[in-house]
């Protein structure tokens, strides 16, 4: 059969090494804008332990229009900025760009809703020890809601991976352009098959990192 | 101690919550003196506005009007940072525990040290000092999850006091634990008060706590302060409303015997630690006066007889006359000096 044969097992691995070195990539630098957004979020809110409402609303604002540009939109728009980022618009590298752009505000989504799960209680209790905000979101919100925040990592990492096999359908390299280039273009359907199975299984390990480090950290469970 | 000697000063406080239905005033010019070193109650109905005297108190909420005055100065005046360590001398328990529940007991316990910048190693010793004082010296790396409510609360006494606090405030820390885990902590408070020389001030809905531990009270009632004076002077007798209901309950203010009917029981041998009066009295939840009795216990049954007033309110009076039928107590009804 073709699809045992070395060149394509090569091509396999190497869309893999692509798509991982891209996802985690985008993954890491949208977590590094999205957590401190998050936490703006949940700070600034009404409710939070520095209201700013206006802030807050601005702000949200903001990541919901972010949000609701398709991704395939977004990725034609940042064009430019890609070029002066990265210096080409082609292969894995090109896509890290809009996928960052796409992902920090959906994590910062995240990020909120898993920091609002913490006790207000808790925080009630934190400020009554006279603590500072930095203090109550660095001891206080960031490890309490640890578990949650794993959990959330997991989810957004493997819509990143969604949608970094959709860039495929631009020059984005990895699985998705595998899948684009040989099982669509050319009517290799056994190839395209072959490479949607090989996304099923790392969107599988990815959730099960995640579930398992959340299990593993979370100290609620006896 | 020294009862002038006054740590926290409350003068004229008012607070209102703006909410969707226009402002709720939760508490109207409130002025209270407690003193340093004793344990002083808040006692009043859900939704007097007790938790939220608390919070003014240490700043989680901001009074609108009047002033809270700490060891002298006041502290709405005060610059954040000093706001801050003014809290740190201020600990405070809950109801919900309210630990972290992603530290053990021990990291738990380190916490506010870590707030106050105490050295890692310094706080460690501390905590372990602290958890002998609550005796949970062996749970150190135990999580919340696997402690019980009692535990729970001792933990956060240990955690609310590490940082040698003057002031211990304590909102509804009983409420949720049974009567004998009520016991205990409230024991607990009562040692802290007096071995640690921390002023204690018990938040609470129940008279039993204000009973067992504290010198003396205020009650709060719709946002108002309805009398405030020594524990043992406001029991033997409350001059508000709210005083007598809480103290004395419901019954006291509603059953009238004045012009009601008056019931002979006649005990004929029948077993004479059967408790005829009381049963009536918690089957139907009728008060009952004991008018005059005379019985005896002959070999272990009761002969004599006794006379009871009923409520006159006709319906009680009915309910207890058809429980001292159904219990086959011979009775019948007598006029004013018939006995």
């Amino acid at each position: 059969m073709v699809i045992f044969s070395a060149k394509i097992i090569n091509l396999i691995l190497e869309g893999i090494g692509e798509t991982l070195n891209m996802v985690i990539l985008s993954a890491i630098i949208s977590y590094l804008i999205g957590i401190p957004l998050g936490i703006l979020l949940v700070v600034t809110n009404r409710d939070g332990i520095r209201p700013a409402p206006a802030f807050e609303q601005a702000l949200g604002v903001v990541i919901n229009l972010l949000r609701s540009i398709p991704f395939l939109i977004l990725l034609i728009m940042v064009m430019p900025v890609t070029r002066l980022i990265v210096g080409t618009t082609l292969g894995w590298k090109a896509v890290v760009p809009p996928l960052v752009f796409s992902a920090a505000p959906y994590i910062a989504r995240m990020v909120e809703s898993s920091l609002k799960e913490v006790d207000a209680g808790v925080i009630e209790a934190a400020k009554s020890m006279g603590a500072s905000t930095f203090q109550i979101i660095w001891k206080v919100l960031l490890p309490e809601s640890l578990p949650s925040l794993l959990i959330g990592a997991a989810i957004s990492t493997t819509t990143i991976l969604g949608y970094s096999a959709m860039a495929g359908a631009v020059g984005g390299g990895g699985l998705g352009g595998i899948a684009i280039n040989y099982g669509y273009y050319r009517y290799q359907t056994d190839m395209m098959f072959l490479t949607v199975a090989v996304l099923v299984l790392i969107v599988q390990i990815i959730q099960m990192i995640g579930m398992r480090l959340a299990r593993f950290c979370d100290k609620r469970i006896r | 101690m020294a009862e002038e000697d006054v740590i926290i000063q409350l003068k004229h406080m008012g607070k209102e919550f703006r909410t969707s239905g226009g402002p709720v005033v939760a508490l109207d010019d409130i002025n209270l003196d407690i003193y340093r070193g004793e344990i002083f109650g808040i006692i009043g109905l859900s939704g007097a506005g007790k938790s939220t005297l608390v919070r003014c108190i240490n700043l989680l909420e901001t009074q609108n009007s009047g002033e809270v005055i700490f060891e002298g100065e006041i502290l709405a005046v005060m610059l954040e940072a000093r706001q801050r360590r003014a809290r740190q001398s201020m600990g405070m328990i809950f109801q919900q525990f309210n630990l972290l529940a992603q530290r053990n007991v021990l990291r738990n316990i380190c916490f506010p040290m870590e707030i106050a910048g105490i050295p890692r190693a310094q706080a460690r010793a501390r905590a372990m000092e602290l958890l002998q004082l609550v005796g949970l010296e062996d749970r150190a790396k135990a999580y919340p999850a696997q402690l019980s409510g009692g535990q729970k609360q001792r933990v956060a006494i240990a955690r609310a006091v590490a940082t040698n606090p003057k002031v211990l405030l304590c909102d509804e820390a009983t409420s949720a634990l049974d009567p004998n885990t009520t016991k205990s902590i409230l024991e607990l408070l009562k040692q802290i008060n007096r071995d640690l020389g921390i002023t204690v001030i018990v938040i609470t809905h129940e008279m039993a706590v204000i009973e067992a531990i504290c010198d003396r009270v205020a009650i709060i009632d719709h946002s108002h302060i309805a009398e405030v004076g020594r524990v043992t002077d406001i029991f033997s007798e409350p001059k508000s409303k709210i005083g007598r209901q809480l103290i004395l309950g419901d019954a006291a203010e509603q059953a009238r015997f004045d012009r009601s009917r008056k019931i002979r029981i006649t005990f004929d041998g029948r077993s004479s630690v059967e408790p005829i009066v009381a049963n009536t009295v918690l089957a139907t939840k009728v008060p009952i006066n004991i008018l005059y009795a005379a019985t005896r216990d002959i070999g272990g049954t009761a002969h004599g007889q006794m006379i009871i007033q009923l409520p006159e309110d006709e319906g009680d009076a009915g309910r207890a006359l058809t429980y001292l039928r159904s219990a086959k107590v011979p009775f019948e009804e007598v006029r004013d000096g018939d006995f």
